[in-house]
């Protein structure tokens, strides 16, 4: 952070994985959210992540993650869920065989006394996930909008903060 | 921070993207007798055969680390020997054991995550990992910690945590100097030590009777705990190197699953920490054995359940060995080996975390892959897994079916398979026929 930077201490990770169509929403939302805030900001591109997010926040105050979510709702809806005070209602965290994933480790972190005060999830519904795909052009839209809503919620902290 | 006006409503996400596969079991059984068992796996490993074809082998080790978030490693250590043997290319003794730090690193990563988070609490009473962090969150942090230690290995030599980038045919592209890596030292020290505690933790976990009678297979070098050479041997008697492990060892498609199921000799065997524990203990690092000795249980394991001790001791195991390659290190005179392009076919197994893993390519003269195959660990477990699930099935069908699919799950997850990253990995299809 240079000296300038006004707020608190803030982490913002963007899940998915670059292979896989529309899942790569969040990632491709971390890398412009870098080039506009990133000096002030903490930036993590997280492919394929689990619970090692847990480290990736470390030390921060206001986490936001940006993450593709399957609900049924239409492709490019935005969901906002604040999952500061308590669990996202209706996300399921049972047991993989295999993998941890992302908002398992906001509540593992929970559970173990490690979340920061505030952890905001953007989740941006996605339609073709398929090897290779490119990303649609509705969740190309919604990665617009989502840049728009996540920078407005950041002006608010910093600014509130320079006051 | 503030809220945005938005309608309130609940979301049902019942999954997030990147599900990597799913898992099904159907079961029939009748009168308490378990007529079929059928384990559906959804196995990307395949896409990726036909994907490699025409690419250059440059690339592979980059592709092949995309199959698998969990061990990238493993995918990218068996492609590189199999390429390497067409080249007739041999790297050097540094460049070999930075190999082998690398896959410490991916091993701990691994079975830290499967240990503490996914199996322990199976055998503790809990849902999840999160609820048992609410009553065991010291444990939990520590197995995180180890993890963490893992992690720092990865991204040193890897250049990240999750699919590295460093590992080229020949080499590294960047290896670490002596500095970095003595920088991990103390860490690891703390992690070995926590690995111990992690053994004498699982130990004293309830184990369920289950005595399946295993025909174990695992890499088998003459002076060392396997990772990256050696020929393949079974506790049957069978040894073989890599590149006769299609003579042997076939694929076969179950109509149920996309995943092939492969046998050897027409039978069913094990991979993983629990065969490679059995068939090299004496290989193991003198505190992982002399701590695997003090908890009383004998050699070799026979119980599926008790491959979260066999996952303990190679965290240990991996853990020493990693400073052991540390303490002697120097850094190689190149980072890469040169490599003249020659076409051929190649073949290699390596160790991963779940397993052997078979890589066999072919490279036309221009260095394009004109044929690849793979056969992962979750493959060659799956008929012992429907094997181990008819054996220990007969004991939960007086439970309601969410109380069969809990412990078939159990049972499923001492495999640790590749076979999904939903949030509820086994959709059970239990069909009861007559008084069952």
């Amino acid at each position: 952070m240079t000296p300038a930077c006004q707020g608190p201490p803030i982490c913002i990770i963007g899940l998915g994985n670059a292979l896989r169509g529309d899942d790569a929403v969040g990632l491709l939302a971390a890398r412009r959210l870098r080039a506009r805030i990133g000096d002030c900001a903490r930036v993590v591109e997280a492919e394929m992540a689990g619970v090692e997010i847990v480290d990736s926040w470390a030390d921060a105050q206001i986490v936001i993650l940006i993450d593709a979510v399957y609900s049924g709702a239409s492709t490019g809806s935005i969901h906002r869920y604040d999952a500061s005070s308590g669990p996202i209602a209706g996300i399921k965290t049972a047991r993989s065989s295999h993998s941890f994933g992302a908002l398992e480790a906001v509540e593992l972190a929970r559970m173990l006394g490690m979340l920061p005060p505030t952890v905001i999830v953007f989740g941006i519904e996605v339609g073709d996930t398929a090897f290779g795909g490119p990303i649609s052009p509705a969740v190309s839209q919604a990665l617009d909008r989502v840049m728009d809503e996540i920078l407005w919620e950041y002006e608010a902290v910093t600014t509130s903060a320079g006051r | 921070m503030p809220e945005q006006p938005r309608d309130e409503r609940t979301i049902k996400v019942d999954m997030i993207a990147r599900v990597e596969g799913e898992g099904a079991l159907r079961v029939t059984v009748k009168d308490g007798t378990v007529l079929d068992c059928e384990l559906r796996i959804f196995e990307p490993p395949r896409f990726f055969e036909a994907f490699l074809q025409g690419r250059h082998y440059q690339e592979v080790p980059d592709l092949v680390a995309r199959i698998c978030g969990i061990c990238p490693v493993a995918y990218q250590m068996s492609a590189v020997h199999a390429l390497e043997q067409i080249f007739g290319i041999r790297v050097s003794e540094p460049l070999r054991e930075l190999r082998r730090l690398l896959y410490c690193g991916e091993w701990i990563e691994s079975h830290a995550l499967h240990v503490y988070l996914l199996q322990a609490p199976d055998f503790l009473g809990y849902d999840s990992g999160i609820a048992m962090a609410k009553d065991h969150g010291p444990a939990v942090a520590r197995g995180l910690r180890i993890k963490k230690a893992g992690n720092a290995l990865m991204t040193l030599l890897g250049g990240r945590s999750v699919h590295p980038v460093s590992v080229q045919v020949g080499g590294f592209s960047r290896v670490p100097t002596r500095p970095e890596l003595l920088g991990l030292r103390d860490e690891l020290c703390w992690a070995r030590d926590a690995a111990a505690d992690t053994i004498r933790w699982v130990a004293g976990f309830d184990v369920p009777d289950l005595q399946p009678g295993y025909t174990c297979v695992a890499l088998h070098p003459s002076d060392e705990y396997p990772m990256n050479e050696g020929p393949i041997v079974s506790s049957s008697g069978v040894e073989l190197p890599a590149t006769e492990f299609e003579r042997h060892f076939s694929e076969t498609q179950a109509p149920y699953s996309t995943a092939l199921q492969c046998t050897l000799h027409g039978e069913t065997y094990l991979v993983g920490p629990l065969a490679r524990v059995n068939l090299n203990a004496r290989h193991l690092s003198p505190l992982a054995a002399q701590v695997l000795s003090d908890t009383g249980i004998s050699l070799p394991l026979r119980n599926p359940f008790h491959g979260i001790l066999a996952r303990g001791v190679e965290i240990l195991y991996a853990f020493e060995e990693a400073l052991r390659l540390i303490d002697r290190y120097e850094p190689p005179p190149m980072a890469a080996e040169p490599v003249t392009v020659r076409p051929g076919t190649g073949m290699a197994c390596t160790e991963a975390p779940r397993g052997i893993l078979y890589h066999r390519f072919t490279v036309d003269a221009d260095g394009l892959i004109r044929e690849a195959k793979i056969v992962p660990p979750t493959s060659q477990n799956q008929g012992r897994i429907e094997q181990d699930l008819r054996l220990f099935m007969p004991g939960l069908l007086h439970l309601p079916d969410d109380g069969v699919a809990r412990g078939c799950e159990r049972v499923i997850r001492c495999y640790d398979p590749c076979i999904s990253c939903a949030t509820h990995f086994l959709r059970l299809d239990l069909r009861r026929e007559g008084r069952a």
